[in-house]
């Protein structure tokens, strides 16, 4: 190198410091920044529909958890029930009865307010039906004061969840404004009162006609019935499979074709399992419809690439030198494989195979086709068995059902019924969480 | 539960034989195991084996099969006269399964004796209202066809499962006894048994193979079914959806176009959403974020990848939908009628798809060599620069990959359109419009008590073929860019 070249070259470019941005530099770290901010907002924007998604459950779905109850001391004396009986009208007799406790009740608590038996119908539905049936059972009650805690219609339970107002409600046979007045003044005697919905996580599926006394709790079961086959079913059929294609399979074309077709069946849309469940189980072999039994079966076939793929992660995960010292020591290659590695890869296995149940317990879309609908769900079934074949639904097709009907009053049983899987989702992945963090293995 | 008793009985055989193949093989080698060929457990487990997969296999295949023969044997009992107009012999045959089934329970409440039941003469008028009776579902009058054909079901059945159980115990009985007599101490009993395992495990391995076949004669099956009622030219070249709700009569329209649109449109709009954020946020999480942003907000998107679909279809209904309405509506800009419309449904989509796009995404830029980004530097760039003139187009092939098989899983979606989208099927550009796609026909068509020989019914049949072509395609495509154009680095 010449001292000439290290001489600033005489060109026509003006000099400028080194501490000040030019134009060109300004132009590229805006750009720079600019692009900065664009994954900032993308990551925003994500989390931000998370927090909208999150906040519309908790918002709509909490409310399920209660319900408006009419609670009124009731004295039935055995006289008063065989006047009853003796009637032609015997319902009518016993919501009379009713109707002057109540009003017995509220002049006790210093208010007046004017009702009729229809008003009182509107409010709670057949009040005397359900009096009669219960001293029916009950023979024994007869005399004694008891608490009846009646069940509001959903109209007067959505006025008191601010689903009705008195601006927006129009006069009909379930709901009028002047019975608003009395739902006030029972409010007010603390006759009508909210209390933890048990019936909602205890019930079954209702009619269309009434919200209020839908629950998930039979819908709750099925889902368990379908998790029980699947697990009995992927679990140790996802684990062979990955056995074999881990540590046996020979490197030959049918090796290739079933590796290919795993890999294809994660990608295939969940209905189409749901065309395969109708057409092979139901179509083909008269299984029973509606059954957790078969929608286990298909969930399992969904299911199963998800495990397989899970579990030979964790096969490979395990080192070579495990088997290659249990082989060293005589033990066949069957030996090396069911004594060492797979104890070794179990709890990544059964992460896996906990992530993959709770996937298919969010499914939806296959059980509809196998006729697991909502409406099935009438009560529970009659034993452990039975659990299997009896037709029941499942929750995620529970909740699509109450989207589904006209009734506003199911929206709020829908997002409460989301809550409720989203716990047990939550559940199972943060048993999964806890499996990894307590027992993996770094090699 | 016969079965279950022929399953237990099965399983105690296996445990009997297991505990005598193992004293059997040790006796034989004067009681020292060190004479044996194998550990005496093994042994014990070859006779297990011998017991319990032939049997098993038995009982699986003849469960298969029997309803199967029952159902030609009973089909060819109902003369072509017996199908009234309009119906089918497949409804026929519904019926016959029906009554038997209507049969059986009455006869194990008590309201009929077994020979009452058995009993061909039975006054078939009488037999209705016995049925009924005895709170059974019986849809109409049971004719003379029906009844005879529910009977000599429900013996065929019965005596099949009879047969069935015994042939199932015979079978582990003898493996039983040949393998029994097969063990002595020079019986290389463990290479038996691990043949055996890995066959089994083989066996395991090839239900994904099965399953494929499943689904793809099923479909075709069916498909094939639907085409000969209806003319395939119609269904993939018409352009109106109308199936006629009667399920009988009228001319349906079904053709797929409209479907295919509605599909279209929505995974447009949901890839429009989910590229874009998911790609900026891939980006970002990989390049600029520090390790604790990562650690907080990667999991998090994830999340939104654990919902399940039928969450995002409520959020659709009851959230999106009328807040879109608020806006879009006639409140506001005037465009949108209802609640449900391609955009409510692609919007919701899109936002379940983004960690899809985004972890894809992510794992592909993080597998270009950071000596790249080195070089990039080196030369004056800056990281934005660097990142588009470096990175992505390192890492494009991937990422095409990956959006191809978010539009694949956009495809194949379902709750969010039964429930987001609307159910009227048409062809308009409109995005605040309702529009349906072929898997919210899908179910709708074969949801309901629809008659499965139907062309209404059958048609989801072909909807569902188009749908695992197209996925499979798309899928199958992402799969061979990615490979021909991925750049090997070492």
């Amino acid at each position: 190198m010449t001292d000439t070249s290290m001489q600033t070259p005489e060109t026509g470019r003006q000099a400028v410091s080194l501490t000040a941005y030019d134009a060109r530099t300004r132009k590229r770290a805006k750009a720079e920044k600019r692009f900065r901010a664009y994954g900032i907002v993308a990551i925003a924007t994500g989390l931000f529909f998370l927090i909208v998604l999150f906040a519309s459950i908790l918002s709509e779905g909490i409310p399920a958890f209660t319900r408006t109850v009419v609670s009124v001391d009731f004295t039935l004396t055995q006289q008063e029930q065989e006047e009853a009986e003796s009637t032609l009208f015997k319902t009518k007799a016993y919501s009379d009865l009713f109707i002057a406790a109540l009003n017995k009740e509220l002049d006790e608590s210093g208010l007046q307010v004017d009702f009729d038996e229809a008003a009182i119908e509107r409010l709670l539905g057949k009040v005397g039906g359900t009096i009669r049936t219960f001293y029916a059972d009950n023979p024994d009650k007869l005399g004694e004061p008891i608490e009846f805690d009646l069940a509001a219609s959903s109209r007067v339970d959505g006025y008191f969840k601010g689903r009705v107002s008195r601006d927006t409600i129009q006069d009909s046979r379930f709901l009028q404004k002047s019975d608003l007045d009395l739902v006030d003044a029972l409010k007010e005697a603390g006759i009508i009162k909210q209390v933890f919905n048990w019936p909602f996580i205890t019930g079954a599926d209702s009619g269309v006609d009434n919200p209020g006394g839908a629950g998930i709790g039979a819908s709750v079961v099925g889902s368990f019935f379908m998790m029980l086959v699947v697990l009995a079913l992927s679990l140790p059929i996802g684990v062979a499979a990955s056995i074999y294609l881990e540590e046996f399979a020979p490197q030959n074309k049918f090796t290739d074709l079933i590796e290919v077709n795993i890999s294809n069946l994660a990608a295939v849309p969940s209905i189409v399992f749901g065309i395969l469940g109708l057409a092979v189980f139901i179509q083909f072999m008269h299984l029973p419809q509606s059954a957790p039994l078969v929608g286990g079966l298909v969930l399992t076939l969904m299911t199963l690439p998800t495990i397989i793929i899970s579990t030979r992660a964790s096969l490979k995960a395990v080192p070579p030198s495990i088997r290659d010292a249990a082989l060293g020591v005589g033990a066949s290659k069957m030996q090396a494989v069911f004594h060492h590695v797979l104890p070794l890869a179990a709890p990544g296995i059964l992460t896996g195979t906990i992530i993959g149940l709770a996937q298919a317990l969010g499914e939806t879309a296959p059980l509809l086709l196998i006729g697991m609908v909502g409406f099935v769900a009438r009560g529970y079934p009659d034993g452990f068995l039975a659990g299997f074949t009896e037709p029941n639904s499942a929750m995620p097709a529970q909740i699509y059902t109450w989207a589904a009907r006209a009734d506003v009053g199911f929206y709020e049983k829908a997002w409460g019924g989301i809550i409720i899987l989203l716990i047990f989702l939550l559940t199972m992945n943060i048993i999964a969480i806890i499996l990894r963090r307590r027992f993996e293995r770094r090699w | 539960m016969p079965i279950l008793w022929l399953f237990l009985i099965v399983v105690a055989i296996a445990l009997v034989g297991y505990v005598l193949g193992r004293s059997r093989a040790l006796q034989s080698a004067g009681g020292d195991s060190r004479n044996l060929h194998s550990l005496p457990a093994f042994y014990g487990a070859n006779v297990a084996l011998k017991v319990i997969v032939p049997a098993f296999g038995l009982l699986v295949i003849w469960l298969l099969v029997q309803p199967i023969y029952v159902n030609s044997q009973v089909s060819g009992m109902i003369p072509d006269t017996a199908i009234k107009e309009g119906s089918s012999r497949g409804l026929v045959l519904a019926e016959v399964r029906r009554t038997a089934t209507g049969l059986d329970n009455a006869v194990a409440q008590g309201a009929l004796t077994e020979d009452v039941a058995r009993n061909a003469r039975a006054d078939f008028t009488d037999m209705t209202q016995r049925l009924k009776d005895a709170g059974q579902v019986v849809t109409s009058n049971i004719t003379q066809t029906v009844l005879r054909g529910a009977q000599s079901y429900r013996i065929m059945n019965s005596s099949g499962y009879r047969i069935m159980s015994i042939a199932v115990i015979l079978v582990a009985l003898a493996g039983a006894a040949i393998s029994l007599v097969q063990t002595n101490a020079d019986y290389r009993a463990r290479n038996v048994v691990e043949q055996g395992i890995r066959v089994l495990l083989l066996a395991a391995a090839s239900i994904a193979i099965l399953t494929t076949i499943g689904i793809v004669l099923s479909l075709v099956f069916n498909t094939w079914e639907f085409f000969r009622l209806y003319p395939a030219s119609d269904f993939f070249f018409g352009t109106t959806w109308a199936p006629s709700f009667s399920g009988r009569g009228g001319a349906s329209d079904l053709g797929i176009l409209p479907l295919l649109w509605g599909t279209l449109y929505i995974s447009v709009v949901a890839l429009l959403v989910a590229v874009p954020i998911g790609l900026f946020a891939a980006i970002y999480l990989s390049e600029y974020a520090s390790p604790a942003v990562r650690a907080f907000a990667k999991p998090l998107l994830e999340v939104l990848a654990g919902i399940p679909t039928i969450v995002y279809g409520l959020f659709a209904l009851l959230t999106v939908g009328p807040l879109l309405l608020g806006v879009f509506g006639d409140g506001g800009l005037g465009w949108m009628k209802a609640g449900t419309a391609v955009m409510t449904a692609g919007l919701v989509m899109g936002i379940m798809l983004i960690p899809f796009v985004s972890s894809l995404s992510d794992d592909i830029i993080n597998a270009v060599p950071q000596a790249m980004r080195d070089g990039s530097y080196g030369l004056g760039a800056t990281q934005s620069e660097t990142i588009r003139q470096v990175v992505l187009p390192a890492a494009l092939p991937g990422i095409v990959g990956a959006i191809l098989l978010a539009a694949s899983r956009a495809i194949g979606e379902t709750m969010i359109v039964v429930l987001g989208a609307g159910a009227a099927a048409r062809l308009s550009l409109n995005p605040f419009e309702a529009m349906t796609t072929v898997t919210a026909k899908i179910v709708s068509q074969l949801t309901g008590d629809a008659d499965f020989a139907s062309p209404e019914a059958l048609v989801a049949f072909a909807l569902g073929m188009t749908l695992f072509v197209v996925t499979l395609g798309l899928n199958v495509f992402a799969l061979y860019i990615v490979r021909k154009y991925r750049e090997q680095y070492e």
